[in-house]
């Protein structure tokens, strides 16, 4: 088994895949803990302290951008290295390039941050890097596609493997969406604000096309190129439909692209395009669910694995929250519960059920299984994947329930009347019944992020060993020679 | 000869082109029609692009997320009529470049917060917001009212948003057209070349930090926060024509 190993370090090119698996996992400990920290802000709301960098409105795209684009960003662009190579059997096209990628797209990580913090925001969520970081990003991202592309070109196996289409759907779409979204007029050439070319509606309507599918592509089908690689090799069978893989992957690609809109329901965007996102969105539940059930039923004949190994059930668990996430959406895009659910919690919780539940769990599923491989050896510690597991699911579990209370609780206060027909409660009510709901928000998020320290330090003690018997192994070549 | 989906797989440039296709039709039928159907966003009168003053206020909205928590698009139902006034129009955030809708309400919606309360109520609230509600979670924003109001590229922020479709007037024939569109007093309030000159003004008549002396940004905030909702006079439209205005 060690000689197959070292044959496949020598096979592939995976020094690039291991700088961006530490830093998924860095980020993910960085992002999480600014996640802990604005939720303790609501909760808790002396924590801004005065200054406007700890400010809950400047910190919260701190959050947003260090784990969707840090820890996620990094895990995609890890897995999809790993798996273009492993399933066309070749080494990455253009490792210069490559290496680009990884120093271009922490930088991008890095300076964002920075921008926040200090004021600098597009104010329009999810893509709030102001504009020379966005002409970053497309440069980064130009690259990506060249590797990723290239590497397909020069496969040695005939056939594309389902993971890559959805992958190479991710990094299409992306450049999308990134492109005109973020099309704006700079103040000047030397200051990093600058106004969106596009205003109101037309605005509105263009942030949550590229809103929504960062969500369907960036957060949805590039993880499920993780899922369709990891979840078999890791059950060691073969994808359960391989025509559902086709079904799934083409009705997800052209759907995703239409649901945006119903983040704009009962607002001044003309009616068709609202109903037209809802209809999409509740059609968009089959290609999902098809997704989740090859997912699951991979597992068929080996399911016994779901008692024994802590990483098989973070992919299930993961595939589970996200069957669930992808069936609540639909459900909050049908206009009168979208009257009842749109700016509260509620939205809130269905966001974090799809990235804690499904995005990060299918994401230290893969990890763990790809980082031994990696560094040639095996995780430092099983009962410590275990133990993360738990905090894991506890942790997303005391989030989504304190979000669906808080956020129900908002919707029902703000439309109740009394007797004499006057609203019943004034906002700050609102607000101010929310507080236990914050506070168990915060400490699920607290069980998460706990989790999420023993994953780094069982990573760590793991590349440790693996590094440590390499030097051995090099000596023992060394000394028999 | 008959489709395979194997053809597809088995070549790199027809799966990236069918995908390509598979997720723009989406974006094309939802967003290009907005652009070019005249009723997306009627003409509604009052509507006017921001003064500098009120601008750099809408600037200093923006920088510290106050969208993360407020939103600002009142839907047509009776309880959001009831708490925040009429719903909003497409017509009023017609010059919002971004808008700022927003997509969750921690705080209340501010689409029509403008004359609500007095410039000295916003004044302590931001600086200590449970100085007035008690029970409030906002953070306080001391530094507002400390810092002086940067205005010295006012004239490049307005030539910025000016290419973007604000009809901010940079010659006498823009000024004048703008004299025609919105009367000649807001007409004047929209000339570049008097950006600064005009800012101060409002500043100080508008008093809106409680000291004539400096312009801060608090006097900025204020000065947006108290317009916002308020250029329309909803007690001159007639119901039947708000109808086409949704």
């Amino acid at each position: 088994m060690s000689a197959t190993h070292q044959a496949a370090a020598e096979q592939y090119d995976y020094d690039i895949i291991k700088k961006f698996s530490v830093m998924a996992i860095v980020w993910a400990v960085v992002g999480m803990l600014v996640g802990v920290y604005i939720a303790s802000e609501l909760a808790w709301p002396f924590l801004n302290f005065d200054s406007p960098y700890f400010s809950f409105g400047r910190f919260r795209p701190v959050h947003t951008g260090a784990v969707i684009f840090g820890f996620g960003g990094s895990a995609l662009f890890a897995t999809s290295y790993y798996v273009v190579q492993r399933t066309c059997q070749t080494r990455l096209f253009a490792p210069g390039l490559a290496t680009f990628t990884f120093w271009g797209w922490q930088a991008v990580i890095v300076l964002a941050a920075a921008s926040y913090v200090l004021g600098y925001s597009q104010g329009r969520e999810y893509a709030e890097m102001e504009w020379p970081i966005d002409l970053l990003i497309l440069v980064v991202w130009v690259s990506y596609m060249a590797v990723y592309i290239g590497t397909l070109m020069q496969r040695k196996q005939a056939h594309i493997y389902v993971a890559n289409w959805f992958y190479l759907s991710f990094i299409l779409a992306t450049a999308l969406l990134h492109t005109f979204n973020n099309i704006a007029i700079p103040v000047n050439l030397f200051t990093l604000k600058s106004y969106s070319l596009f205003a109101g509606t037309q605005d509105a309507m263009t942030q949550w096309w590229y809103g929504h599918n960062a969500v369907g592509f960036f957060l949805t089908a590039a993880f499920l190129g993780m899922m369709y690689y990891f979840v078999p090799k890791h059950a060691g069978r073969p994808v359960y439909s391989y025509r559902l893989s086709i079904v799934h992957f083409w009705a997800l690609s052209f759907m995703y692209m239409w649901v945006g809109t119903h983040h704009l329901h009962w607002t001044a965007l003309p009616d068709w395009a609202s109903t037209l996102g809802a209809t999409f969105s509740i059609m968009l539940l089959l290609p999902s669910w098809g997704g989740m059930i090859n997912g699951i039923m991979t597992l068929s004949g080996a399911w016994d694995k779901l008692r024994t190994d802590p990483i098989m059930r973070f992919m299930i668990v993961a595939l589970s929250f996200y069957g669930m996430s992808t069936f609540e959406g639909p459900l909050m895009s049908l206009k009168d519960v979208n009257a009842l659910s749109h700016y509260t919690d509620w939205t809130v919780g269905h966001v974090h059920s799809g990235a804690l539940g499904w995005v990060a769990m299918i994401s230290f599923g893969s990890l763990y299984h790809m980082i031994p491989r990696l560094w040639n050896t095996t995780m430092h510690s099983e009962k410590l994947i275990n133990i993360h597991f738990w905090l894991a699911t506890i942790g997303t579990l005391l989030y989504i329930t304190a979000m669906w209370i808080s956020g129900i609780s908002q919707g029902l206060m703000w439309r109740a009347f009394d007797d004499f027909g006057n609203l019943q409660y004034s906002f700050v009510e609102s607000v101010a019944a929310m507080h236990p709901f914050y506070a168990m928000r915060a400490i699920g998020g607290m069980f998460f992020l706990t989790g999420m320290l023993l994953m780094a330090y069982n990573v760590y003690q793991t590349i440790r060993q693996g590094v440590r018997a390499e030097v051995a192994n090099a000596r023992a070549v060394a000394a028999a020679a | 000869m008959s489709f395979k989906h194997e053809n597809v797989e088995t070549n790199a440039g027809v799966l990236l082109v069918l995908t390509m296709i598979a997720i723009s039709v989406g974006g094309m039928v939802e967003i290009a029609p907005l652009f070019f159907i005249k009723d997306t966003t009627e003409n509604v009168a009052g509507v006017r692009p921001y003064t500098p003053l009120e601008s750099r206020g809408r600037d200093i909205y923006v920088r510290e997320g106050c969208y993360t928590c407020h939103s600002q698009m009142i839907r047509p139902f009776r309880d959001e009529q009831l708490r925040y006034g009429h719903y909003s129009l497409a017509a009023e955030s017609k010059y919002d470049h971004p808008f700022q809708w927003g997509s969750k309400r921690t705080g209340p919606d501010l689409a029509r917060v403008g004359a609500k309360y007095s410039n000295e109520w916003h004044v302590q609230h931001l600086l200590k917001p449970t100085s007035v509600v008690p029970e409030s979670v906002m953070p306080n924003y001391p530094w507002l009212l400390s810092t002086k109001l940067d205005i010295s590229d006012i004239g490049d922020r307005m030539r910025a948003l000016r290419i973007t479709g604000v009809p901010y007037s940079a010659n006498q024939e823009e000024y004048e057209h703008n004299v025609k569109q919105f009367g000649e007093a807001v007409a004047k309030t929209l000339v570049i070349a008097d950006a600064q000159k005009n800012l101060v003004a409002q500043a100080t008549d508008g008093n809106y930090d409680g000291d004539r002396g400096s312009v801060s940004e608090m006097d900025a905030l204020v000065a947006y926060l108290q317009v916002l909702g308020t250029m329309v006079d909803f007690s001159k439209i007639k119901p039947e024509e708000l109808v086409k205005f949704r």
